[in-house]
């Protein structure tokens, strides 16, 4: 009797049990509420203009339109700009901080915990130490470093902030570190260089760290609306969450809400799609988060 | 045979030689931008907040009368933004922290099809960035007839007139409480979830056997222990987003600073007087603060989870 207790509330379980409706109870709501700006973004991004008008306001759309879709990529900002510009350059500076941080993240990775050099034991000390660094708390010197560099309205200046990322850096090197030692010694007997060890071993058996970067690194670049507003002057060089931002903060009537909402849409679902896709290996990365 | 010995040694030392130039080249990238963006920037915001800097003269020293400005005779600071900042970080740090345990461990007593299903809806907030969402907040909380709070408590008859709630002393900072409170189940509510489903369940078993009677004591004497490392992790992550998450106060109420300073916090007042009034220095010095704050808060964490004294 006892034993069946006991099974019927241990963690994971594989089977549905009447126990486990007081989590679900407790649970629904906290997620309905985590849902519900979710839903909306959904219904007033396909929300034709009438039905914004409506008094009292109606949560769900009754007329799916791509109005908004078509009215959103037909504006051109005030500079003329035409918004699959901002969108181009969103998606290049994406996917260029995104192949350029996992490349450096993981051969830094690999370094910091499988070989020997001197300063190692600082060098790790100081990555963990960065995990609680605020980048907003020195935007300040930033700015002043990034004009001393001469990056002001250059391209890259969207890139090169969001390649050092500690929390990345620190998830690699925890995952390299399960890799048993014995496997690297094994090929480098066969006369194998680090590089290669670096390609062929290490490169494929943390995959699941490789994900995980990525979906950080994407979060943070392409929700971004910082470096556009703060390091970029010319306007055909800015990305689509700075697009995002002023069409959030200066359209105040209902009219501008639907646009902004197809917006935010734009926005949103890459996230999504790509967490919902690699979900397994994100997970399996958490579970050696741990710091020691 | 003590010369084959010798030359093993000198192999293996110009190997390990060879190794740490690797080892250099590998990290290299990596630290050089960590240097530029992070390690520079703090150096530069220690040196600035000991001096005065309008950006158009030459900064000159004023030792450390930035700071005691901060701590004397910014009355905003003392009587608005203190209070606001250390109001929001206690719910949204530890309160979302507490919250994303709690949560990340019913979702580990459920049936993993189930679980991934809520675990991504709980998540998903979090992929969003505060500042777009803020639009969708903007609706919810609009001040007129057409906001959908107002609408319903006027439906319900709790209020007569709309309140403007975005502008509000009153309401501002309890919105941005709530607004990143949705948006804080990030990485840390994932590395506990995967630590708690992580643990050996034997653990539990042998519990049992040793006399634990119930879920309370079971996360207390079991789960928690297991997973230190990772509530670490969740601890530290959870700090740091709750200051890296501050602009939404400005974001909502479209104004920095906020109306009568009522969601003014330390990174609002940083950049207030940093690229508003120019103060450089004195924005400075307000960073240096934020650092060692957010620094001294990572170090109880630490103390409270640390698994190295055991």
């Amino acid at each position: 009797m006892r034993k069946h207790k006991f099974l019927g509330t241990k963690i994971s379980p594989t089977k549905f049990n009447r126990s486990q409706l007081k989590y679900i109870l407790i649970i629904t709501p906290v997620a309905m509420f985590m849902l519900l700006p979710l839903i909306y973004i959904f219904n007033y991004a396909f929300k034709p203009l009438e039905e914004m008008f409506y008094y009292p306001p109606r949560f769900f759309v009754e007329n799916f339109t791509l109005q908004n879709f078509v009215r959103l990529f037909s504006v051109t900002g005030t500079s003329g700009i035409p918004m699959s510009r901002y969108l181009f350059n969103s998606v290049i500076v994406t996917v260029l901080v995104l192949v350029t941080s996992v490349i450096i993240s993981t051969l830094a990775g690999y370094a910091l915990s499988k070989l020997n050099f001197k300063g190692k034991k600082l060098m790790n000390e100081i990555n963990t130490l960065a995990l609680m660094f605020v980048g907003i708390a020195v935007m300040i010197p930033r700015y002043l470093i990034i004009e001393k560099l001469g990056l002001i309205d250059n391209f890259f200046i969207h890139v090169l902030p969001y390649l050092a990322i500690p929390v990345g850096l620190f998830l690699v090197k925890q995952f390299v570190d399960q890799i048993p030692n014995e496997l690297l010694d094994a090929s480098r007997i066969d006369g194998a260089t680090e590089f290669q060890i670096y390609t062929k071993i290490i490169l494929p058996l943390i995959k699941p760290a490789i994900a995980t970067t990525v979906i950080l690194s994407f979060q943070s670049v392409w929700n971004s609306a910082d470096t556009s507003i703060t390091y970029i002057n010319n306007d055909s060089l800015k990305t689509f969450a700075f697009y995002m931002n002023t069409l959030t903060t200066n359209t105040n009537g209902v009219a501008g809400q639907g646009m902004a909402a197809a917006a935010s849409l734009i926005m949103f679902l890459p996230n999504l799609l790509i967490f919902i896709v690699m979900q397994s290996k994100v997970m399996d990365t958490m579970a050696h988060s741990g710091i020691k | 045979m003590s010369k084959s010995i010798a030359i093993k040694k000198l192999k293996k030392s110009k190997k390990t030689l060879q190794q740490q130039r690797t080892a250099y080249l590998f990290i290299f990238p990596y630290f050089l931008m960590f240097s530029i963006f992070i390690i520079i920037p703090v150096i530069i915001a220690i040196g600035l907040s000991l001096t005065y800097f309008d950006t158009v003269r030459q900064p000159f020293w004023v030792g450390f009368e930035n700071y005691i400005n901060i701590l004397t005779n910014d009355e905003v600071f003392m009587q608005k933004v203190l209070p606001n900042t250390i109001k929001y970080a206690i719910i949204v740090g530890p309160g979302g922290y507490i919250l994303s345990f709690l949560l990340a461990w019913m979702l580990a007593q459920l049936t993993p099809k189930l679980r991934t299903l809520y675990a991504l809806i709980i998540y998903s907030p979090s992929l969003t960035s505060g500042i777009t969402m803020a639009v969708l907040w903007k609706v919810i909380f609009a001040g007129d007839n057409s906001g959908y709070l107002n609408t319903i408590l006027m439906k319900l008859g709790l209020i007569v007139e709309p309140i403007i709630y975005l502008q509000s002393q009153e309401f501002l900072l309890l919105i941005m409480i709530i607004v990143t409170l949705w948006s804080s189940m990030g990485v840390g509510f994932l590395a506990i979830l995967a630590g708690i489903l992580n643990v050996d369940t034997e653990m539990y078993e042998a519990g049992y056997i040793d006399g634990i009677k119930n879920k309370f004591q079971e996360v207390i004497y079991i789960t928690i222990p297991s997973i230190k490392p990772q509530m670490l992790f969740g601890a530290v992550m959870a700090i740091v987003g709750t200051f890296a998450s501050a602009g939404i106060g400005v974001a909502l109420s479209g104004s920095n600073p906020t109306p009568q300073y009522a969601g003014q916090l330390i990174v609002n007042h940083i950049e207030y007087y940093g690229f508003n009034k120019f103060e450089m220095g004195y924005a400075a010095a307000l960073s240096v603060l934020l650092l060692i704050g957010i620094y001294l808060l990572s170090r109880i964490a630490f103390k409270v989870f640390s698994s190295k004294d055991q």
